[in-house]
Order: structure tokens, then C-alpha cells, then sequence
């Protein structure tokens, strides 16, 4: 007989093979994904100043993440006289914990989750990278630095002003599913046959303004505005430390996107998903071989450009990525065309339309960062306040409106439309005069309200 | 704060007490930008500082050269040809155009705004070649000499000007796309940092700040140096002097710029004096050969002060004044 430990911890490992693996896969391959992502952002940033953006390592600088990743890891390690050192040395393992550990509850397709079927799924999402606050708290505390100090303070001020008009927002799609376990949202989505940023437009305009304020990014940077504040928490970070609030920082991005996704833009669904089920050939359907033609045709610029590369080892690395795309639209192929191979349909394209949105979400997120300038404390504070979190009050209680309305009426799907409609109009009005209430106080010269933002 | 801070252009040290994210109370510290200027003036000949005011704006190290320029001829009874004059105005406006895009994009990238910095470097860098091509330098120019210039106009210079103002005035429509209509640009810039006409004149504030605060006074119509009275251009001037104001002036100030530009090329191609006369006499002054090692700056032939005064003019003694004055001019301790 074999031995009961192992037999338990076989018995363990049946139970919990996929999670771990999926973690063990997750804590490796992220560091490597959001190198990337700051690579995208800085070609994008490069594309958009008229200049090249990394271009030294490898071929289009796409080594670069790499180089730098070594970089940091062979910086040296400073630690300030004066920081605790105890606190200085958590709180970036906090951030980056309490950002890796929000990523456990996400559901990349019907079956990539690794907190399989949590039925507080969001919630714990939410709270889990709400945690991440507090090693950003930490790090500004423990470095004993003004700037750092200065940055902390915003930062936890603007989390605890825009969690708030997040959550509301979050209410407010949630009141279509009933539920917060992830998969069962995006089945709603699936059932209903629409998306529920059709259904609540303004609550999904206000997660996306709160969410870009919760990851600190432009143009609300101020925790780390650099012409303010240096680097704000990270200033006396160096090295690997600084990379893993980095890694925090790109991590909270992708989970923010990821929510966002699940919430309001249908997940893993394709467009128009509920035609994939009917029976017999449907125009529509023809949507199944968009992500195969978009790989092929990265594929095919790659092929392109191989021959324009100096080196030899750029020209083979370029056509190594060129052939890692057609075997991606291969695979992505596959459970189109063969009969057989239909199971995994719903695993291969939802896990690309999962992450086609959320790269076009945080490309927003980019593509503001370069656009527009940054608030100042006091402004940020007031948008937060006097219109956000009222806008998404209001919009909650007509959204609970209009599903009663719904109910009523027996409207389902599309046809939900006609009374979340009306529902966002007058939001939209109760907006509009939010701001004309603005304009009308005007913005408070003196000051002196400012600091009472403190106290929220 | 400082003197080296996040948003260092020019070290300045400000002691500042804080209550939250409000300024209660600033103290200023100056003085890190003392360079002691006027003491390696007092042992240097007219000729020799010449190329130290360059180094007192380095964004605008053409302006400074023809203030001082045009100081040294006051005294000297001096005057530059016309034609030095034209080309003194062309360069000066151009690099006030630098001086000004080096501002916004700066200024921009204070506010968090991070593209319009690269925006206005495109165009600067455009400028910067032109000076590059007339004298050599792209910074630290030295681009005149008292009496005149240090070169004549290089072959193409006339239409690498027009090229560039015809090009940057459609870029000029980039920024305030990006800025002018913006509102959290409105927010941040707008009744901040009020200054009041009266004040502005108490203080003896010039240029942009003091026309953004309503005066309209522009030393290049009060008192016209260079070639400026020759030429027609508007004086944008603000209502509250705030920053919003002093952004909108500087970036009407570039764009006026223009016109008068375009209308002194035509101006100086028609002027009486030869340019086919100056050039059989000399050719070339200096051309840039960008070769693969970097780039080379072929002298062909020697520098020509044909506009500088010459020695049979009334006071070329003073020159010789000025190169042999005796050391006991020289103050003791330095």
C-alpha cells in the first residue's frame, strides 16, 4: 500500500493541480508580460512624440524589456539611513502580494481561473487590490523622505475617493447579474445576449475614470507626478525593490482592465456571441476568423520586415515571432474549422477576446497618459467628490429604476435597452447639472476648502 | 525644496511650509545661478566677453549676443550695415521662436503634460540646424560680432527660413490643439499665479509676463534695435496676467512672429546690396559636411568680417583700446 502522505498529497494535487500550476505560471510569466506592456507603452508613447522609442535591443528594441529586467537586478540595493528598515523592505512585497493575489480571481476564459468559482468573485478582487494600498502607505512612510511621505498621503487619499465611485459603479452592473462569481456574470452577459456596458454607459464611464485614478495613472499621476514629487512613494526605491512596485503597479492595471472586461464588456465573449450558437451558417459567425487573420497578418509584416534587419540574429529572432504567430492562428484555427476540436472553442478564443480587451482598455489608458495634463490635489479631489461619486449614486438608483421598470414589463436582452436608456439620459442630465452647480460656486480661490479633502 | 528639485530648470532653492497640499509660506533663496559674469567682464576686452553672454542664456544665446552687441556699438558710435541688421533680426526672431517652444514644452511637461515637450523640441531642433549651418554652434552661437555679423548669410539660408516658418505654422495649430482648449490645462493655469499690471511694472518685469498682465509695451516697437522698425507686427497683450495669460501671449508671440519673418526674406532678397557681388568676392564661408564619424565643419575659407567695422572707420581706435588695455585695469584679487 502506498504511503497515506502521499496518497493525500496526490489526493491534494487532484483537487488543486490546475490553480497551482495557473499560479506558478502567473507569478513567473507576469513580470515577463508587464516588461512588455512597458515596452508597448513606450512605442506607443514614442509613436505618438514623433520619435522611435526603444530601438538598441533586439530587433525594434523588443529585447528591451529583458535588458532591463537585468538591469534591475543587478542594481544595487539602497536601503536610506533613516528608512525602518523593516517596512521599507514589506511594503513593496505587499503592493506586489496584494496585486498578484487579485489576479488569482480573475477568469481569463470559461475554465482559466485559479480561485475557481469564488461566489464573492469581484469582491474579493476589489479588496484584495484595494490591499495594495497599504505597501504603497508603507513605502512613502518608511523611506523618511518629504516626497515620499507627500505621495503616500495623496495616494491613499485618491484610493479611498475613487474606490468609493468604483464600487457604485461595480453596484450598478452588478444589479443586472444578481450575483458577484465572475463566471456567472459573464454567462449573464452570455444569456442576455448584450454587453452591460450598453445596458449602464455611465457606470462604465465612471469605472473607467475611478480606475484610472485607483492605479495612479495620468492624469491622475499625483502620487507620483514626477515634476512634483520625484517619484513620489518610489523615490528612495531603487532596483528591484522599485521594479516590484512597477510590477504593482502594471499587475493593478491589468486586474482594473480585467474587471472592467468581465463587468461590462462581456469577458470572453465574442461579439455577437449568442449567433454562435444557433444552428446553420450565420454571417455573423464569420467574426470566428478575425483573430486568425489578425495573427497572420502580424505574421506576415513580421516575415516582411525579417529581411531588413542588420544582424543575423535580429533577421532569425524576427522570424521566430513571425512563425509563433502563425502557429497562434493555428491554434486559433483549429477549433473553427475542425469538427472535433469545437470543445475548446470557448477556452482558445475566449482567453484572445479576454485579452484583446484588455489590452484595448489599457491602451486607453496609455493614450490618455500622453494626452492630457495632470490635476492638481485639490481639482482631482473635487472631481472625485462633488462629481463622481454623485454621478454614480444617482446612477445606480436609475439603474435599480429602470430593472424594476424591466421587470415589469418583461424586457429581456436588446429590449432592455429602452428603459436603461432613458435611465442614462437623465444621468447624463444629473451630470450636466453637477457641473453647472460647479461652475456656478466656481472653483474656491481661497483654498480653503482644500485641505477638508483630507478628511474624506 | 531644492536647490535641486523635481522640476529643476535652473537651480533656486525655496524653503516652503506646508499644511497638507497647501502652501502656507515660501521663502526664496537665490543666487545658485550667480556665475560672477560681471567680474570676468571687467578683465576682458569688448571683443572677448562676447562669446560669455552667450553662455547667460543658453536657450537664447542669439538675443543676448545682439543686446550685447548692439550695447557695445552705442558706445562705440557704431553702426551695423543694413543688411548685418536684416540678418540679425531674422536669427534673433528664430531664436526667440526657440527660446519660447523650449519654454511650452517645459512648461507643459510641468503640468504632467508629457507630449507637447517632444513637439516643441521637433521644431527647435529645426531651428537649431539653421544656426548650426550659419555659424556652427547650435547653443552657444556667438552669432555677431560688434559691428556686425560673423558670417554672411550661408547659400541657402533664405529658403531654409521660409521652409521653416511655412512648415511651423501648422504646427503651431498641434499645440494648441493639445493645450489651448484643454480643461484640466484651463484648470491648472487659469487664476493662478495673478500678477496686476501695476505690480508687474514695480517690479520691473519685462517681455511676455509684463504684456500677459496688460502692458503693452514691447521693447522691439518702444525702442526699435536690429531692423525691427522696418518691420509691421502685432503686440499680443493679456487681460488678467495669470498663467493661462502668460501662456496664451508666448504662444501668440510665436505665432506673430512669422508673418514679419516672411516679410523680410522678400525684403532682403530685394535689397540694393549685391549678393552675387559678396559671393564672387569670397564663396563660401563654412559648410557642414555631416560625414559617418560625426560631423566635420570644413572652414573653406577665412572669416569674413565684411560688415564689421573697418579700420579706417572714425572709431577703430577704440579697438585698440580695447585689446591693449594696460593690466592695471585689472581688480586686485582675481
Amino acid at each position: 500500500m502506498t504511503n497515506p502522505i502521499i496518497q493525500a498529497t496526490i489526493e491534494f494535487l487532484k483537487a488543486f493541480w490546475a490553480p497551482l500550476l495557473c499560479g506558478v505560471a502567473i507569478v513567473a510569466v507576469l513580470p515577463l508580460i508587464v516588461g512588455y506592456i512597458v515596452l508597448v507603452e513606450r512605442k506607443l508613447m514614442a509613436d505618438m512624440q514623433a520619435r522611435l522609442g526603444p530601438m538598441r535591443v533586439g530587433p525594434h528594441g523588443l529585447l528591451q524589456p529583458i535588458a532591463d529586467a537585468v538591469k534591475l537586478l543587478i542594481k544595487e540595493d539602497i536601503i536610506p539611513d533613516n528608512a525602518d528598515k523593516l517596512v521599507f523592505w514589506l511594503a513593496p512585497v505587499l503592493s506586489v502580494g496584494a496585486a498578484l493575489l487579485s489576479l488569482a480571481g480573475l477568469a481569463i476564459g470559461p475554465a482559466f481561473q485559479i480561485a475557481q468559482d469564488i461566489n464573492i468573485g469581484i469582491l474579493f478582487v476589489v479588496g484584495v487590490s484595494a490591499l495594495g494600498i497599504f505597501g504603497i502607505v508603507l513605502g512613502g512612510w518608511a523611506s523618511n523622505s518629504h516626497y515620499s511621505l507627500m505621495g503616500a498621503l495623496r495616494s491613499s487619499a485618491q484610493l479611498v475617493s475613487y474606490e468609493t465611485a468604483a464600487g457604485m459603479a461595480l453596484v450598478s452592473a452588478l444589479l443586472f447579474t444578481g450575483t458577484l462569481n465572475i463566471k456567472s456574470i459573464v454567462e449573464a452577459q452570455s444569456n442576455e445576449g448584450i454587453w452591460f456596458v450598453m445596458l449602464a454607459p455611465v457606470a462604465f464611464f465612471t469605472y473607467l475614470v475611478a480606475s484610472i485614478a485607483e492605479t495612479n495613472r495620468a492624469p491622475f499621476d499625483l502620487p507620483e507626478a514626477e515634476s512634483e514629487l520625484v517619484a513620489g512613494y518610489m523615490t528612495e526605491f531603487s532596483g528591484f525593490r522599485w521594479s516590484l512596485y512597477f510590477l504593482a503597479e502594471y499587475a493593478n492595471m491589468i486586474v482594473v482592465a480585467s474587471v472592467a472586461t468581465t463587468l461590462f464588456l462581456g469577458g470572453w465573449l465574442r461579439p455577437f456571441s449568442k449567433v454562435h450558437e444557433l444552428p446553420g451558417f450565420h454571417l455573423l459567425n464569420l467574426l470566428d476568423f478575425v483573430p486568425v487573420l489578425l495573427m497572420v497578418a502580424i505574421g506576415v509584416y513580421c516575415l516582411q520586415r525579417t529581411p531588413k534587419q542588420p544582424t543575423r540574429v535580429q533577421q532569425m529572432f524576427m522570424f521566430a515571432v513571425a512563425g509563433l504567430c502563425f502557429v497562434l492562428g493555428l491554434v486559433l484555427l483549429v477549433p473553427v474549422v475542425v469538427p472535433i476540436a469545437k470543445p475548446f472553442y470557448a477556452g482558445i478564443h475566449g482567453g484572445f477576446w479576454f485579452i484583446l480587451k484588455v489590452s484595448l482598455y489599457i491602451y486607453f489608458f496609455m493614450w490618455l497618459r500622453f494626452t492630457i495634463p495632470r490635476y492638481r490635489f485639490d481639482q482631482l479631489m473635487r472631481l472625485g467628490w462633488h462629481f463622481l461619486i454623485p454621478l454614480s449614486i444617482v446612477n445606480v438608483l436609475l439603474v435599480g429604476v429602470a430593472l424594476i421598470a424591466g421587470s415589469y414589463f418583461h424586457l429581456q436582452g436588446w429590449g432592455l435597452l429602452l428603459v436603461t436608456t432613458p435611465a442614462a439620459i437623465i444621468t447624463l442630465i444629473v451630470a450636466f447639472l453637477i457641473l453647472a452647480i460647479e461652475k456656478e460656486h466656481g472653483a474656491p480661490q481661497d483654498q480653503s476648502a482644500a485641505s477638508d479633502f483630507y478628511a474624506g | 525644496m531644492g536647490p535641486q528639485h523635481p522640476s529643476t530648470h535652473g537651480v533656486l532653492r525655496v524653503k516652503l511650509k506646508l499644511d497638507g497640499e497647501r502652501v502656507i509660506s515660501s521663502e526664496c533663496i537665490i543666487g545658485y545661478l550667480h556665475r560672477g559674469v560681471e567680474k570676468i567682464a571687467e578683465n576682458r576686452t569688448y571683443q572677448q566677453f562676447a562669446p560669455y553672454v552667450d553662455r547667460m542664456d543658453y536657450v537664447a544665446a542669439v538675443s543676448s549676443g545682439l543686446g550685447y552687441c548692439e550695447a557695445v556699438e552705442k558706445l562705440l558710435v557704431v553702426e551695423a550695415p543694413p543688411r548685418a541688421r536684416v540678418i540679425r533680426t531674422i536669427l534673433t526672431e528664430l531664436q526667440r521662436i526657440a527660446s519660447h517652444l523650449l519654454w511650452l514644452g517645459t512648461h507643459a511637461l510641468d503640468i504632467g503634460a508629457l507630449t507637447p515637450l517632444f513637439y516643441c523640441f521637433r521644431e527647435r531642433e529645426e531651428i537649431l540646424k539653421i544656426f548650426e549651418k550659419y555659424c556652427g554652434a547650435r547653443l552657444t552661437t556667438h552669432a555677431f560680432r560688434i559691428g556686425g555679423l560673423q558670417y554672411e548669410a550661408y547659400d541657402t539660408f533664405e529658403k531654409d527660413v521660409e521652409r521653416f516658418c511655412k512648415d511651423f505654422e501648422s504646427r503651431i495649430v498641434e499645440y494648441e490643439d493639445l493645450l489651448t482648449q484643454n480643461r484640466i490645462w484651463i484648470g491648472r493655469t487659469k487664476g493662478v499665479g495673478i500678477l496686476t499690471a501695476a505690480d508687474a511694472i514695480a517690479f520691473g518685469v519685462t517681455g511676455p509676463v509684463l504684456r500677459a498682465s496688460g502692458v503693452k509695451w514691447d521693447i522691439r516697437k518702444a525702442a526699435a534695435y536690429a531692423a525691427y522698425d522696418q518691420y509691421k507686427f502685432e503686440i499680443p497683450v493679456g487681460t488678467t496676467g495669470d498663467t493661462y495669460d502668460r501662456y496664451l501671449v508666448r504662444n501668440a508671440a510665436i505665432a506673430s512672429d512669422l508673418p514679419p519673418s516672411h516679410r523680410k526674406y522678400s525684403r532682403r532678397t530685394n535689397h540694393g546690396e549685391s549678393r552675387k557681388g559678396t559671393e564672387a568676392a569670397t564663396g563660401r564661408g563654412l559648410s557642414c559636411d555631416r560625414s559617418a564619424q560625426g560631423r566635420n565643419r570644413l572652414l573653406r575659407c577665412e572669416r569674413r568680417h565684411r560688415h564689421a567695422v573697418s579700420r579706417a572707420h572714425p572709431a577703430a581706435f577704440l579697438h585698440q583700446f580695447a585689446s591693449v588695455r594696460p593690466h592695471g585695469a585689472r581688480t586686485p584679487g582675481c
